[in-house]
């Protein structure tokens, strides 16, 4: 599914990523920890190819592909997709609107057909239940005046319209109240299968007593530091990072 | 080794190539004109008068601008630059030559321009079929075919040409022209009220819902030659009327002065909706050859009326223009809704003067701006509330969004208030489409040029459900295309 070999990145000029490797296969799920500032968000920014992240050596091939090498939006409609950790605001646009053209999209590109405006609508109202958002909120400008629980909510929704095959997911679970964490964690679980990946980024156990990942990175320093299994989560939270330092050096 | 761009100059460069488009309707047709010689003087109004077989009174109405125009200066205020016009290197008066025998039909219509109109998207045989819309075309200076004038008779209403209703309907011409927008009003107002060639003449009688929207498309066809369209629109007493404004102009080398006048006037309890979607040529990437556009448009109000002007600017290279209300009757309404778009070296120096007279009149102002690349687009609002408006009540909203880091928004709100229970509110906003809302977008598989469109329309959505179903679909598709290039 994903495989990155030996990526470095920088931004701004410093060297965020340095010789991370990681392979994802079809079906699995793999949470990355790890302290504040360690690139997290770095790696789904260069994977999704954000502005002003640059690549300076290694590959990533994802299906098969140079991922590298694609335009931010094919990377989308091959089925690459972020939840942001901060998610945007796009006033004016409806969510309906909005939602309608990427899932249009990402249909064309699979050559799928258009569904009419009545088949997605009903669509998007279904799926707006999933997450627990009245539908009114499709309505509404693009997380214009979204409470922050609300916006992480709507990128779940996003995720579900859109059936990615690699669905990165930066601390979705911060700022959920329990409520919503077991609403997002559900449609994770919902959408697992043997083809479906995930990359979970968090802070917080608690997510992954939820949504069980196959295994547990931890990304200090622009490299992954440890890799293990569900329990490296609890081992995590018990100890925190420092007594990785050691094996950093 | 990969390199990603960095966030500020990618935007930029996106910026950049989505302005890179060349004008689809740029193009020149060779229909034979008769065309005067350039220059401009008393002689000159009296061949344009005489070639419009036009009573005397029109003939002494022209010529008293004339004299008024002839000691104005241009206005130098305005947030616009271009080098200095020479009035007298232009012509005055230009018509196609098949107009010598009119047309009774579309059959009899010159062929080419027929075609010049399919090539802008305006089928003229489907224009008859198309339900709800009259279409009053003009070509340069002479309105070539009016279509639907039939239907509209039986209710009462007059849509003609004003040469026609200068001899058709005199009394009320007389009563009415040079009323709302006065011959000395402004520079290009007289000078238009001296040469005006052509535009659309409307009348709604008493308790009259007009049974259509009306419709003119204008044209510019000849080189060199100003053009001075006159509109002047009367809604009586309790009458309701949508006139639809449309423009779009071939590609040129020079620029192109048009200086048009729109007079309105709502009666008692009158409601006139009019509705601009303007597309003159821009001028090229270097800002060559585009229109110079400088209209003088104001809508008259008498006791609970209302007027609205709802526009969308994408044209032109320069823009100068301030559709205006005054609202003289107790309880009317002026409402100004604006989306103003300019890109590449255009300026646009656009707003609106709502003056309240009466007791408890209300004005609305929504004015959207949206620049891009190196271009310049300036706001300017008038409030005036006189002293005898008592309980007058505006409402201002002026937002601006960048797209890029070479563009401009400014802003100039007037507001001169000289009675003491008047409110008067207003809103300001600045915005960027950001990096971070196209990288949304583009993580979500739409194209960069595809979510630029959708930020800018979603940005004017207040204004374009103001325009009726058909123009806003029309309003829609020019900012993309006007858009088309500036990013990617
Ligand atoms: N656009 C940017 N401009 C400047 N520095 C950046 C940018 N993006 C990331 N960085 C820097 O790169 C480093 C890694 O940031 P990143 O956001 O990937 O961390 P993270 O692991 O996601 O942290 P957190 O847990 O706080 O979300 C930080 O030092 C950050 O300041
Ligand atoms: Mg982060």
């Amino acid at each position: 599914m994903l495989e990155i070999r030996n990526l470095n990145a920088r931004v701004e000029g410093a060297d965020i990523l340095r010789n991370l490797s990681l392979t994802i296969k079809p079906g699995e799920v793999h949470a990355i920890m790890g302290p504040n500032g360690s690139g997290k968000s770095t790696l789904g920014n260069v994977l999704t190819g954000r502005p002003g992240y640059e690549v300076t050596s290694g590959e990533v091939l994802f299906n098969g592909q140079d991922l590298l090498a694609l335009e931010i939006e094919e990377r989308s409609r091959e089925g690459l997709f972020l939840a942001f950790q901060y998610p945007v605001e796009i006033p004016g646009v409806t969510n309906m609107e909005f939602l309608k053209a990427s899932v249009d999209a990402r249909r064309k590109h699979l050559g799928l057909p258009d569904l009419s405006s009545f088949d997605f609508m009903k669509l998007a109202r279904e799926t707006s239940k999933k997450v627990s958002l009245d539908a009114a909120f499709l309505k509404r400008g693009v997380n214009e005046g979204f409470s922050g629980g609300e916006k992480k909510r709507n990128e779940i929704m996003q995720m579900m319209l859109l059936e990615p095959s690699l669905c990165i997911l930066d601390e979705t679970d911060s700022g959920l109240d329990i409520d919503a964490l077991q609403v997002v964690a559900s449609g994770v679980n919902a959408m697992r299968d043997d083809k479906r990946s995930f990359i979970i980024v968090t802070h917080y156990q608690r997510l992954l007593d939820y949504i069980v990942p196959d295994h547990v990175h931890v990304l200090a320093g622009g490299r992954i530091v440890k890799s293990g299994g569900k329990e490296l989560a609890h081992e995590l939270e018990a100890k925190g990072y420092s007594w990785l330092e050691d094996e950093v050096a | 080794m990969i390199a990603l761009q960095a966030g500020g100059p990618h935007v930029t460069e996106q910026v950049e190539g989505l302005i890179r488009k060349e004008y689809s309707a740029g193009f020149h047709t060779s229909i034979e004109s008769d065309t005067l010689r350039p220059g401009l003087d008393e002689d000159v109004i009296r061949f344009i008068s005489a070639k419009k077989e036009e009573p005397e009174w029109m003939l002494e109405w022209r010529l008293k601008a004339f004299r008024a125009w002839q000691e104005m200066e241009e206005p130098t205020w305005a947030h616009v630059h271009y080098p200095a016009i020479d009035f007298q290197a232009l012509s005055y008066y230009s018509a196609p030559k098949s107009m010598a025998d009119k047309p009774k039909s579309l059959a009899e219509v010159d062929p080419e321009l027929l075609e010049m109109y399919a090539k802008l998207g305006i089928p003229l045989h489907e224009q008859e079929a198309l339900a709800g819309v009259a279409v009053d075309a003009v070509i340069d200076s002479v309105s070539v075919v009016t279509t639907y004038r039939a239907k509209l008779e039986e209710a009462g209403v007059i849509f003609c040409p004003i040469s026609e209703a200068v001899h058709r309907f005199p009394e009320l011409v007389k009563k009415y022209l040079g009323t709302v927008v006065p011959q000395k009003d402004n520079f290009y107002a007289a000078l238009n009220s001296a040469v005006f060639s052509d535009g659309s003449f409307v009348y709604i009688p008493k308790g009259t819902r007009c049974p259509m929207e009306l419709s003119t498309y204008f044209r510019i066809n000849e080189m060199n030659t100003g053009q001075f369209e006159r509109t002047l629109i009367i809604a009586d007493e309790g009458s309701y009327v949508s006139y639809l404004e449309g423009c779009t102009a071939p590609m040129r080398d020079e620029n192109q002065l048009h200086a048009a006048v729109v007079e309105l006037v709502a009666l008692d309890d009158a409601q006139i909706k009019y509705s601009t979607v303007q597309n003159w040529y821009p001028g090229d990437r270097e800002g060559k050859g585009g229109i110079y556009n400088f209209v003088t448009k104001r809508g008259i109000c008498h006791r609970n009326a209302r007027i609205s002007w709802t526009q969308v600017e994408t044209g032109s290279a320069i823009t100068w223009k301030y559709p205006s209300c005054i609202l003289k009757g107790d309880n009317s309404v002026g409402e100004f809704y604006s989306v103003a778009l300019t890109n590449n070296f255009q300026q646009a120096d656009t707003g609106t003067k709502m003056i309240h007279i009466g007791k408890n009149t209300r004005s609305t102002i929504v004015a959207k701006g949206i620049s891009a690349g190196r271009s310049q687009s300036a706001y300017r609002g008038l409030v005036r509330i006189n002293a005898g408006a008592e309980g007058a009540r505006n409402y201002t909203q002026c937002d601006s969004l960048l797209i890029g880091d070479r563009c401009g928004a400014h802003t100039f709100p007037y507001i001169e208030s000289r009675n003491s229970t008047a409110q008067i509110e207003h809103e300001a906003t600045t915005s960027k489409v950001s990096d971070d809302q196209l990288f949304l977008c583009q993580q979500r598989g739409l194209d960069a040029e595809k979510a630029v469109s959708m930020i800018v329309n979603g940005f004017c959505r207040e204004v374009f459900k103001e325009l009726p179903m058909e123009f806003a679909v029309e309003a829609g598709k020019l900012l993309e295309v006007s858009l088309e290039g500036s990013v990617g």
